[in-house]
């Protein structure tokens, strides 16, 4: 049986440096990390957001999360990668549709109380490599159900919550189809399910940081730096 | 997660908790403050023990009736897959695999529930995976076992997501239970995925069609995407938060196509009406 932190381990690199950071430094240190990484160039203003508080900043948590895969999936669907079989721009074809109308769903809930639309920053993927592409696609999807599932109890309505949890388990179909489209039967491997059968799951201050290397914008979640994941 | 924060949740439920647990918890936060690994590593083995101790065996009634009722879901489960793996030549060879790791994360779920329910836990119900000879060739026709394994899986995920609101606010339950429901999904996709690769017309999300509430192609198992008790509409609802989504734009035009509109958003199930569909499983 493995312990949280060899669960932890297992996360893939990028994810597991930031869990490192978060949670090698103590929780009271987090504050003054983001704060350093603000004097490094993060400036409030056009190119940041900040997501705001209570149930509002939840769910532009999850529109931040949504925007993301958008840009992502439509490019993919409109550059389609070398070899990319019909049934596969089917499939990412549906997964782009699902993500629009998730995103388009809580920026009509949001209204007024919606964050910016986010500029991406794709230049670390290579949208002609299959291997590039489904590789970032299995990055955001098992990211986005680790997010969503760790910041759900932070939510106070219970509709907000049931509709996550609504969004939460497509995004769950769509990680397992894209693991399998890799690699054949890792659909619910070793690196995000844990061996007592629990997905993992992440803290908004631990997926936030992963989230802005793909974003030209940057968001921030000042409220939430202090919160842990369970 | 995170088991430092267990504590804190079982205190909004249960105000003595402290009293119960003080030398223990003194001790936590002395593993907390110096922050060594290793002492985090143990602490997952210990938690179990506390909690059970702290409730001299019974964790809090409201919990527990969510955890139990899961813990019934996933007996069901386990037991189908536990018999679908035991019977030589049912599982398509390059499918075992496959099975093999969704068995695994059903027993592993049993134990995990288990654990948590400590001496509250439910025992395993006499379990007839031909619901009452509804289907006679569970474990010895692979289609068959793949379409029941397909609405274990969909049913599961919408059982799951219907105790979600009655966790609200419970940081390590609620994680806990939606970290399964992940995994249930994760599942429902890999079967839907082994369907389709056995000739079936399926997608790894549920598409429904106006009075057909999935894409299963099983008549039989049509109400496990019906509507529940008010409130819990059918797996072909269109209507979230009071908004049709159909009306949302899409990246074609200004409004969604249907089939979208039920596949971006999976339906919740009370227990009471999860509990009657799969009766004919129990006993």
């Amino acid at each position: 049986m493995k312990t949280e932190t060899q669960e932890r381990a297992d996360i893939n690199n990028m994810e597991r440096r930031s869990f490192l950071r978060y949670a090698g430094v103590g929780v009271a240190s987090v504050g003054l990390l983001a704060t350093a990484a603000c004097h490094k160039g993060q400036k409030i203003g056009p190119h940041a957001t900040d997501i705001g508080s209570g149930d509002f900043g939840i769910l532009n948590y999850a529109y931040t999360l949504e925007q993301l895969e958008v840009a992502f999936y439509s490019q993919v669907v409109l550059t389609p990668y070398s070899g990319m079989s019909s049934m596969e721009l089917s499939y990412l074809t549906s997964i782009r549709d699902h993500e629009i109308l998730h995103r388009n769903f809580l920026k009509d809930t949001l209204g007024t109380n919606g964050i910016i639309d986010l500029v991406s920053d794709f230049s670390s993927i290579n949208f002609s490599s299959r291997a590039s592409v489904l590789g970032r696609a299995k990055t955001f999807e098992d990211l986005g159900v680790m997010a969503y599932d760790g910041a759900a109890y932070l939510l106070k309505d219970p509709n907000y919550l049931s509709l996550l949890g609504k969004i939460v388990s497509v995004e769950a179909r769509h990680a397992a189809l894209i693991r399998n489209l890799i690699t054949p039967g890792s659909f619910a491997g070793s690196d995000v399910v844990a061996s007592n059968g629990l997905n993992n799951s992440l803290a908004i201050a631990q997926v936030l940081p992963m989230v802005n290397t793909f974003l030209k914008t940057k968001v921030n979640a000042a409220n939430y730096s202090y919160y842990v994941a369970y | 997660m995170n088991l430092f924060n267990i504590l804190d949740e079982i205190e909004k439920v249960d105000p003595e908790v402290h009293e119960r647990m003080s030398p223990r918890r003194e001790a936590i936060k002395n593993i907390t403050s110096f922050g060594s690994k290793v002492a985090i590593a143990a602490l997952p083995f210990a938690f179990s023990n506390i909690f059970k101790k702290a409730y001299s065996q019974t964790p809090p009634a409201q919990v527990s009736t969510v955890l139990n009722f899961a813990l019934q879901l996933e007996y069901l489960e386990s037991y189908f897959y536990n018999q679908g793996v035991a019977s030589p030549g049912l599982i398509a060879v390059a499918d075992i695999p496959s099975f093999a790791v969704i068995q695994a994360d059903e027993n592993a779920h049993v134990a995990f529930l288990r654990s948590l329910l400590g001496s509250a836990a439910l025992p395993m119900p006499i379990i007839d995976l031909t619901a009452k000879g509804a289907y006679p060739t569970v474990l010895t026709d692979y289609q068959v076992f793949m379409a029941v394994a397909n609405v274990f899986e969909d049913t599961g995920v919408r059982a799951y997501k219907g105790q979600v609101p009655n966790l609200i606010g419970n940081s390590t339950i609620l994680t806990s239970v939606l970290s399964i429901h992940a995994v249930e999904a994760r599942h429902a996709s890999a079967i839907r995925q082994i369907r389709a690769s056995h000739g079936v017309t399926i997608t790894p999300w549920i598409t429904g069609s106006s009075g057909v509430y999935n894409d299963t192609g099983l008549p039989a198992a049509n109400t496990n995407y019906g509507a529940g008790t008010s409130g819990y509409p059918a797996e072909n609802n269109i209507t979230q938060g009071g908004v049709d989504v159909t009306t949302l734009a899409s990246a074609s035009g200004s409004t969604t196509s249907y089939n979208i509109g039920c596949e971006a958003f999976d339906e919740p199930l009370d227990m009471n009406t999860v509990l009657t569909i799969l009766g004919p499983f129990f006993g």
